[in-house]
């Protein structure tokens, strides 16, 4: 269970040193994105203006407040509340994110399926795990709201965060096959007829 | 009594807001009680984030969770109350826009088809107004529920038929929790409808979801099930997050409602831990805010 800490962007190798089960704090750089982002991107075919080679993505929706422009707030957001979205609706997103924008790491809750495992361990990529609902300390982790792209899908902006000591996150998802969720399924699935038959329905 | 929609409005708005931040304290009380029985080492640090978060929220008078839901409101009617249903509705619909564009909050309501938002959490049948009457004569009350979408996501419906019997229900309750897993945001409080029709069915799940902790059914048979499907989802290990442990529900409640001879339906909703709700009770000395 190691712990480490990342200045974004991270390369390949960095990715596939992380093991599910260690801890990993990001600095400097942070993309927002949620699912209307990724269907106009991969199902629409919008190309974004921001580069995400090598970057994190968070599964979000901030709440933001439109503001006069300054230093703070270099494209007019301020942030409000900033949390985590439920990642497996974006599933089939994952392996296009990564062969076409080079991301390298998915922050997300609740995890995600086979074939972003399949290509995490194919491309060189992590699924960081953050813990819903707790959004007012994560809010607290985001420094400021550098840039946003397809803002017309407002809240489901491509959005550009500078971040500070972001985390911890958990690798719940690694680049060698890995995945802490598949784990405890896999264990609840075999307690099923057990708690069944503790209410007297045999399965 | 008379009803000063000018207040509704004014009430409406500021539920929707004291809910996104102040967790109600049966479910803190719910956070003390499963982390001081909770055995695996990530799930206790999962929960002790997750209470931290609850101080975080207060202490930075900042939303708990980003989801600002979608809102619900259920109004229950003393019957010597005097409104104009109408004005009520419109008036509780109007807080619900400006608590969206004044403070601002994240508009999380979309046309279903052309899913454009129109940043007022408010849309076609949205807020969800719910009327019910009480027999207590002066008094009416506005509970506000910001539903979470991703526990939301993880609600199910299926009419099993009678020959299936309440052994169907209980199997039909596991197994949607081991579907949901870590997707519903879990420790969750699972609620569960038994029985009336298809939509009867589904709402009284909602009901059971969105009761306080520690309230038992009315229904000895329903309360008889809670007890039970309580125990045995937290024997399953999913925990908090899905990432492990014993915490994986507060609690299961249930709501029962008679059926048909040919049917047996159950509904599951589930619930976040952020189990958000807040209320607003009207009478003619003033209006008291509490869960």
């Amino acid at each position: 269970m190691a712990e480490h800490e990342f200045h974004m962007p991270v390369t390949e190798d960095d990715v596939r040193k992380l093991k599910a089960g260690d801890h990993v704090v990001l600095q400097d750089m942070l993309f927002g994105i949620r699912d209307a982002t990724l269907i106009h991107m991969f199902d629409k075919a919008r190309e974004t203006r921001l580069d995400l080679n090598g970057h994190a993505v968070i599964h979000t929706a901030p709440n933001v407040k439109k503001v006069p422009v300054s230093n703070s707030c270099p494209v007019g957001y301020d942030s409000v509340c900033i949390g985590t979205t439920t990642s497996a609706r974006m599933e089939r997103f994952t392996r296009p994110l990564m062969e076409q924008n080079g991301v390298r790491m998915i922050i997300g809750k609740g995890g995600l399926g086979d074939d972003s495992l399949q290509a995490f361990e194919e491309l060189g990529g992590v699924y960081l795990a953050i813990i819903g609902g707790t959004a007012a300390m994560e809010t607290t982790w985001i420094e400021r709201i550098l840039d946003v792209d397809m803002d017309d899908l407002n809240p489901e902006s491509l959005w550009q965060f500078e971040i500070k000591d972001f985390g911890p996150l958990l690798v719940a998802m690694d680049a060698h096959g890995n995945s802490l969720y598949d784990t405890v399924r896999g264990d609840a699935e075999g307690k099923r007829a057990q708690a069944l038959a503790a209410m007297g329905v045999d399965s | 009594m008379d009803v000063d929609l000018e207040a509704i409005e004014e009430t409406a708005k500021l539920l929707y807001i004291r809910a996104l931040k102040v967790l109600p304290d049966d479910i803190k009380e719910g956070f003390q009680r499963l982390d001081a029985s909770e055995t695996d080492a990530t799930g206790k640090s999962i929960l002790a984030t997750m209470i931290q978060n609850i101080d975080v929220a207060e202490d930075t008078d900042n939303l708990l969770c980003q989801d600002t839901g979608i809102p619900i409101y259920n109004v229950t009617i003393g019957r010597g109350v005097a409104v104009d249903g109408i004005d009520l509705k419109a008036a509780i619909k109007k807080g619900c826009e400006r608590a969206t564009t004044e403070y601002p909050l994240r508009s999380s309501v979309v046309h279903p088809v052309t899913r454009e938002n129109e940043h007022t959490s408010c849309g076609r049948r949205v807020p969800v107004i719910n009327v019910d009457f009480s027999d207590h004569a002066d008094e009416l009350v506005i509970e506000m529920i910001p539903k979470g979408s991703g526990s939301e996501n993880g609600s199910f419906l299926k009419m099993c038929i009678p020959a299936e019997g309440v052994n169907g229900v209980k199997t039909f309750v596991i197994d949607r929790v081991l579907e949901a897993g870590g997707k519903v945001c879990p420790p969750t409080i699972v609620g569960v409808g038994v029985g009336g029709t298809a939509d009867l069915c589904t709402k009284l799940a909602k009901v059971a979801a969105t009761r306080a902790l520690g309230s038992v059914c009315d229904d000895p048979e329903g309360a008889k099930l809670e007890t039970q499907l309580s125990a045995a989802v937290n024997t399953l290990g999913i925990g908090p997050q899905g990432l492990g442990g014993d915490s994986t529900a507060f609690a299961v409640h249930v709501e029962t409602a008679a059926t048909h001879i040919t049917m047996n339906p159950v509904a599951v909703n589930i619930q976040c831990h952020s189990a958000r709700r807040a209320k607003a009770t009207f009478t003619p000395t003033g209006v008291e805010i509490g869960f």
